[in-house]
């Protein structure tokens, strides 16, 4: 019963958490966004005392319940280890602890955390690395999926699908999503949760407190007939049946055992007093394997970007119209960070990178970055779209605080950066033709037109702009017909400020 | 019981059963009666009868024309893509199929021009008409000089189409779309082309020589006065809508046009009788006041007899590319039933709901493409026209259907135009309107800068 109650509430919180990071149209997280803020790390990150209180007081009481239901990355494991358990049965054997990973790991975590080093935090901490997973592998499924939809609603004269772009947005991104993939897959299809119990920082620190919880499971040594089941379908390798001991730090309260006991002599129930578990290090088995796996990921992910560069290069005009150019990245000095993040600092404080906001983000402004300091981190550019006025998205569904909620109407008045106008490139002066699509879309009124010099008797007008009025959103740079350079671009603030 | 008498039957058996049933209904519906063959279907074969055709005397050559006009500007094309296929590539099979039903229903009247198809238009139909004897058809075709108004890439133009439709007379020839003098001096006067048109006329490579009109007043009523040729005819646009109302920058309707045509006994050839399909798929209002007062016409018969129903019209041009929209115009044409007094006051209700809908009179000629920025022009113009005409149109927000309408016209903008093509990417370089290059004259830098706005006021939009 406990089993059959722990596994559909994790399946139910891992697809919400799977699906909001698939639903680009960003209304599941109206509903189901919670999901993503009771996440441990972003809600360290957030400074959200309450959340860090109940997660640390559920698991006085019942166990590491969040390692098996809350954590989507812990979810995912157990699937992939579920598959693999479907061939060979009763796989697993009790392992002893390997403290130096786990709390070297841990150590390093926290001084990366408090050092401010998002992109250590954010390779090791679980949420953001399923996010990666998530949006970077399962979403461009979802939205082929979804385009193929799209494509027979349009036959169909529908409207309820609309076709949206699938890109890659960050090779390096996804290269490290894909490994990750790879790696925890891996590990799981093996041995079950060794990421959990070995790697993971949240694992390990809950560890501490787990072992401590009020409900655990215990062995009933009296009905208990030594049959070593309980141990062979543990995926946490936790339970020593010899001995009879359970090592709690890394039992993750799947109930498995107790579904698999033939004797029910495994029993969830009040604290006992417990016996220390002997620690033997034993390690390394893992690592010599990760290099060739990512090896052959990095290949094909290298693939993947060939292939979608030779996509660009074939998109051809069709006899009546013009061949537009695609636009390329200008490149700017001070990155874009997005509104309501208040600048880098606090973007890179804050973030745990997991592109939820990447993934909901309708103009396909967002993309994760490539920088070593903001690494993965997102970071705005305007070649498909730009920042439009109507949308707070990303704000809406930040669960770390490194964008905070803003409205509207806050954003029309945030400057996070601003147009720079480049006169060789624009084309009244290499066209000689008359244009004003970067005045005439920006939202701020910040660019006016201007007769380009007094001598000509009927000048063509240049742009002018008031960069104290400039908000930075990018219609300008989106919308400017000079390709594949824009002859105007935004280069961004290091603070945002109101104006 | 029945029940049982299934549950009893092999599959074999229920096949078999089946089957003759089919059989039997497939048998009574063809019609056990061989010429009682309409009884299921509104229209067959023989409906469209190959005997009927109206005709006009043309008044100088004394020669039959057929009242429906084959025009060759859009040709049926082969589906990208298929093996070997050129994109764009007109299918001539498809259209010696169309061109073989037509002539065999009394068409003999086709219209075409060395620019139409990007160029492959004359080559097409000459191949089509060539396996017919040279007497059996009249054929148009026109000095479209106007990416080159030289003299010799003129001549070599006139004397291409020749080559190309595989003659050696021409039974009309047009000058094409003019409408303003400056042109008009530049492409005819002073490359002293018109002089050698007349002379070729007098020569007899020409039977008749005339013009097509796109423009002003003024210009119409130089050429009609003061341009020293005796015009054989000319073509006009002419079809219920612009009547009386005069479009875009054109400051004159078609009524003063015909009637001025008529007092010079020249004949009318009408182009656009359907303003470039828009009268074909008419808004929702004006379809249910066809409907209703004819419900087995289509809406473009209607716009066909319109133009039929004036006396001087030697030829109506209508391009025809899908052989269902060949025999219904065959069955307004064979023979043309003039409108009563009823029909035209429906017609002048319709134009009425046509002036409430303000769509935009763009009849997807391509003269003003390719826009070297990119835009697909006709793509947006149609797009916009088209949530107007079904009633798909957001511009109420405090209406039950806002929300609908707004996703519909979002997602289909979409659908129907790259974003990169869309009207927000129109920097209002006026390229597309110098020299007069749309035939309706629309401002189209302007209603790109209507529809940008509309647009954006959607998107922002979200409720």
């Amino acid at each position: 019963m406990l089993r059959k109650i722990r596994t559909a509430a994790a399946i139910a919180c891992f697809t919400l958490i799977t699906l909001l990071f698939l639903d680009f149209t960003g209304t599941l997280h109206n509903w189901f966004g919670w999901l993503a803020e009771i996440q441990f790390v972003p809600a360290l990150l957030a400074l959200n005392a309450g959340v860090i209180f109940a997660l640390v007081a559920v698991t006085m009481v019942l166990g590491r319940i969040y390692c098996s239901v809350i954590c989507p990355l812990g979810v995912f494991q157990d699937i992939v280890s579920w598959a693999a358990g479907k061939r060979k049965k009763n796989r697993f054997s009790y392992s002893p602890v390997l403290p130096w990973l786990r709390y070297g790991t841990l150590a390093v975590f926290i001084i990366a955390f408090i050092a401010g080093t998002g992109p250590i935090v954010a390779l090791l901490e679980p949420y953001s690395a399923y996010g990666r997973i998530a949006s970077n592998l399962f979403a461009p499924v979802y939205q082929l999926g979804n385009n193929a939809l799209a494509y027979f609603a349009e036959r169909m004269d529908s409207y309820a699908f609309y076709s949206v772009d699938i890109w890659l947005k960050s090779v390096a991104t996804f290269v490290v999503a894909a490994v990750t993939f790879v790696v925890i897959a891996f590990l799981a299809r093996r041995n079950g949760r060794t990421y959990c119990n070995a790697i993971c920082p949240v694992g390990t620190a809950l560890g501490f407190t787990a072992k401590y919880s009020l409900l655990k499971p215990h062995i009933d040594t009296e009905r208990c007939n030594d049959c070593g089941l309980c141990a062979s379908n543990c995926k946490a390798s936790c339970i020593e049946p010899k001995g009879h001991r359970i090592d709690y730090s890394r039992c993750v309260m799947c109930f498995d055992c107790m579904e698999k006991c033939p004797q029910k002599a495994m029993k969830y129930e009040l604290r006992k007093i417990t016996q220390k578990k002997k620690a033997e290090p034993n390690g390394a088995q893992t690592s010599g394997k990760v290099d060739t796996s990512r090896r052959n990921f990095l290949s094909v992910a290298a693939l993947f970007a060939l292939a979608s560069t030779a996509n660009a290069q074939t998109v051809t005009g069709d006899g009546g119209l013009a061949l537009i150019k695609e636009k390329k990245v200008p490149d700017r000095s001070t990155p874009l960070t997005p509104p309501g993040s208040s600048g880098a600092g606090n973007l890179a404080r804050h973030c745990t990178a997991c592109g939820l906001c990447i993934s909901v983000c309708p103009n396909q402004v967002l993309r994760p970055s490539g920088g070593l300091e903001t690494f993965m981190q997102p970071e705005m550019s305007y070649e498909r779209g730009y920042c439009r006025p109507e949308c707070v998205k990303c704000s809406e569904v930040c669960p770390t605080g490194a964008i905070n909620l803003i409205t509207t109407a806050d954003k029309s008045a945030i400057q996070i950066g601003h147009a720079v106008w480049i006169k060789e490139k624009c084309v009244v002066n290499t066209d000689k033709v008359n244009c004003d699509n970067c005045a005439r879309h920006c939202p701020a009124g910040a660019i006016q037109m201007v007769p380009a010099g007094a001598d000509n008797p009927k000048p063509l007008k240049i742009p002018i702009v008031n960069t104290e009025r400039c908000i930075g959103c990018g219609a300008c740079e989106n919308l400017c017909p000079s390709r594949p350079f824009s002859a105007i671009y935004v280069e961004g603030h290091e603070r945002h400020r109101t104006v | 019981m029945e029940k049982d008498f299934i549950k009893g039957m092999d599959r074999r058996n229920f096949l078999k059963v089946l089957g003759t049933g089919a059989a039997v209904s497939i048998a009574a519906l063809a019609g056990c009666k061989p010429g009682d063959r309409a009884s299921n279907r509104r229209f067959n074969e023989g409906d469209v009868p190959t005997d009927k055709m109206t005709y006009r005397t043309d008044p100088k050559t004394g020669a039959k024309i057929s009242l429906l006009g084959y025009g060759c500007m859009r040709l049926p094309r082969r589906p990208k893509g298929l093996a070997g296929g050129i994109e764009d590539e007109i299918d001539q099979e498809a259209l010696n199929g169309l061109v073989d039903y037509a002539i065999a229903h009394g068409v003999n009247y086709f219209d075409t021009s060395p620019v139409y198809c990007k160029g492959r238009s004359e080559h097409a139909t000459g191949i089509a008409l060539g396996r017919y004897p040279r007497d059996k058809y009249f054929i148009a075709t026109k000095m479209s000089n106007q990416g080159c108004p030289g003299r010799e890439d003129s001549l070599k133009m006139y004397y291409n189409s020749f080559k190309e439709l595989g003659v050696d007379y021409l039974d009309y020839y047009l000058i094409h779309a003019v409408g303003a003098f400056d042109v008009y001096k530049e492409r005819y006067l002073d490359n002293g082309i018109l002089d050698f048109l007349v002379r070729e006329r007098k020569a007899g490579r020409i039977r008749n020589l005339g013009w097509s009109f796109h423009g002003q007043k003024d210009f119409f009523d130089y050429m009609m006065n003061k341009a020293g040729v005796k015009w054989d005819f000319v073509m006009i646009q002419l079809n219920y809508f612009d009547w009386e109302t005069s479009l875009g920058t054109s400051n004159v309707n078609a009524k003063y046009l015909y009637d001025e045509l008529v007092k010079r006994n020249i004949p009318a050839i009408v182009m656009e009788p359907l303003l470039g399909g828009r009268l074909a798929t008419l808004n929702f209002k004006a379809q249910a006041m066809l409907k209703q007062a004819n419900p087995d016409a289509s809406c473009a018969s209607w716009a066909f007899r319109f133009a039929g129903s004036l006396p001087n019209v030697l030829t109506i041009l209508s391009g025809m590319i899908y052989k269902e929209h060949l025999q219904d115009n065959l069955r307004t044409f064979s023979p043309l039933q003039p409108l009563s007094a009823q029909d035209n006051e429906t017609l002048s209700r319709v134009v009425q709901t046509m002036l409430e809908f303000r769509s935009i009179n763009c009849t997807g000629c391509n003269y003003c493409m390719p826009c070297p920025y990119g835009i697909d022009i006709p793509a947006i113009f149609a797009h916009y026209n088209r949530c107007l005409n079904e009633g798909n149109f957001p511009d109420n927000r405090q209406s039950e259907e806002y929300k609908k309408a707004r996703r519909a016209f979002l997602v289909g903008f979409d659908r129907s135009v790259p974003r990169l093509r869309q009207s927000d990417h129109c920097i209002n370089c006026g390229i597309c309107t110098r020299n007069r290059r749309c035939p309706q004259g629309i401002r189209i830098p302007e209603e790109m800068r209507k529809i940008d706005k509309f647009v954006e006021q959607l998107k922002i939009d979200v409720q």
